[in-house]
């Protein structure tokens, strides 16, 4: 390419909010150039070339150009927007569940090619999951796993034995479970079951199309839920503004 | 004189300040309109600021349909030659302009005064649904037809507006959702196409 400023990237659109009359300015999730901001111009106008493909959640390819301030977008073709997506309200607030994670926990400009794939496989298993929920826990498990956060299942992250069947808790703080005897003295852990801890370690070493076969009870999806929940707040030191946005969903009988 | 010095006269600063709050307003656009401020006349300002405080004073919303009015119910809402079984909802009071210059439409509107955007923390709490429920409970409406946005939080609102009216037994439709008259299809994307394709009509 002749033009040293401008360079060629995929890119999932994390975020996008509007920047004066008509443009935009986008949070974008790269393979190689992990996480950067950057300006669509001229967007929101309805003949915009970019248009749909610098939306909320669209998996592009990209021209961008340097300039002194944030970089600009000076084309995008879609390769993927996940249609399905946008069409169900459950699904859509799950994908905007899992940008607003990536978001929040990862820093700019860190190259974290994996991640970026997890990024993209999760947005098409949440297009067509028999249970969002599972995908949304194997994903955080793994995104935690990326960024260094991966909760220790199978020793007491206290005594550091190993995890017998039988009571277990789960500490986020610790970043991982507790045996019956460090469990039972602690504050602010949760009681994890036998089955809520061999899914969470199923979660851990399975793929999507495996954890989409799966069939849990509403109870033990529900542990998993908390738990894992406890722990995104824990790290983030906050809630989701997306995680509410669900819980609402969930409470008036619109998940799904 | 320099921009930088103008800001650090008192009164000025406080106006850039405000200004600088207007959406689509940076600090150096604000410094701008500040300056053109102070070199208009007495009588062009005094014009502006009066015009400012009458939108608070004298600008109302509509208790029925929520758009901005002068007097309550508003025009639309009021006309008897209007399609009274019929409510387009739209996010904000300007798109209802669009609406009307096309003189395709007769019926009522809804202003939810903006859009579910669960990334900014703005649920249904904050627009006006409430307001089109109550609307709804009479009876004598019979169709609803969602008129917001094409994005995400266009989208979102649609979907939620949707699933809260469907058990109403009213009948709920959406803009046709295709290609902008006047844009190339070269450039289209995939959502919009296949929008474009759900909806497209018999030619006879
Ligand atoms: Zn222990
Ligand atoms: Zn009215």
């Amino acid at each position: 390419m002749s033009n040293p400023r401008l360079y060629s990237t995929e890119a999932v659109v994390l975020r996008k909010i509007d920047l004066g009359e008509a443009d935009s300015l986008v949070t974008l999730y790269t393979p190689h150039l992990g996480k950067i901001r950057a300006v669509a111009r001229g967007v929101r106008r309805s003949r915009s070339k970019l248009g749909g493909h610098v939306e909320w959640l669209v998996h592009a390819q990209m021209l961008l150009a340097r300039s002194k301030g944030l970089d600009i977008i000076s084309q995008s073709q879609a390769i993927n927007s996940f249609v399905p997506l946008r069409d169900n309200l459950w699904r859509s607030s799950s994908a905007l569940y899992v940008a607003e994670l990536v978001d929040r926990l990862t820093p700019e400009g860190e190259e974290d090619y994996p991640l970026f794939k997890l990024l993209a496989d999760t947005l098409q298993w949440l297009c067509r999951a028999h249970h969002t929920d599972l995908v949304l826990r194997r994903f955080e498990m793994h995104l935690f796993g990326r960024l260094g956060y991966e909760p220790e299942l199978y020793h007491c992250v206290a005594c550091h034995s190993a995890i017998e069947p039988g009571e277990h808790y789960f500490t986020p703080d610790g970043g991982g479970v507790l045996c019956s005897g460090c469990g039972g003295q602690a504050l602010m852990v949760d009681r994890l079951s036998l089955d809520a801890l061999k899914v969470l370690r199923f979660l851990q070493r399975s793929g999507y199309a495996e954890v989409d076969r799966l069939r849990l009870s509403a109870d033990l999806s529900a542990n998993i839920k908390l738990i894992m929940r406890r722990y995104v707040r824990y790290l983030l030191e906050r809630e989701l503004k997306s995680a509410d946005w669900l819980d609402r969903l969930e409470r008036e009988g619109l998940a799904r | 004189m320099g921009a930088d010095f103008i800001a650090t006269v008192q009164p000025m600063a406080r106006l850039i300040e405000e200004l600088h709050r207007l959406p689509g307003i940076g600090p150096k656009s604000a410094q701008r309109l500040a300056y053109f401020l102070l070199q208009s006349s007495a009588d062009q300002v005094r014009g502006l600021a009066e015009a400012i405080t009458a939108v608070k004073e004298k600008v109302i919303f509509c208790s029925v349909c929520q758009n901005i009015t002068q007097v309550d119910p508003c025009a639309i809402c009021r006309d008897e030659q209007r399609d009274h079984s019929k409510i387009c909802v739209v996010e904000k009071p300007l798109d209802v302009l669009p609406l009307e210059r096309t003189r395709g439409y007769n019926g009522l509107y809804h202003v939810l005064h903006g859009a579910i955007s669960p990334m900014d923390g703005l649920g249904p709490d904050d627009l006006r649904i409430k307001e089109l429920l109550a609307r709804l409970e009479g009876g004598c409406v019979e169709e609803v037809i969602l008129a917001t946005n094409p994005n995400l939080e266009g989208e979102a609102t649609a979907m939620y507006l949707q699933k809260l009216v469907a058990p109403l037994g009213v009948k709920i439709t959406r803009l046709a959702r295709g290609l902008p008259f006047g844009s190339d299809l070269e450039y289209a994307d995939e959502v919009t196409l296949t929008r474009a394709l759900e909806g497209r009509q018999e030619v006879t």
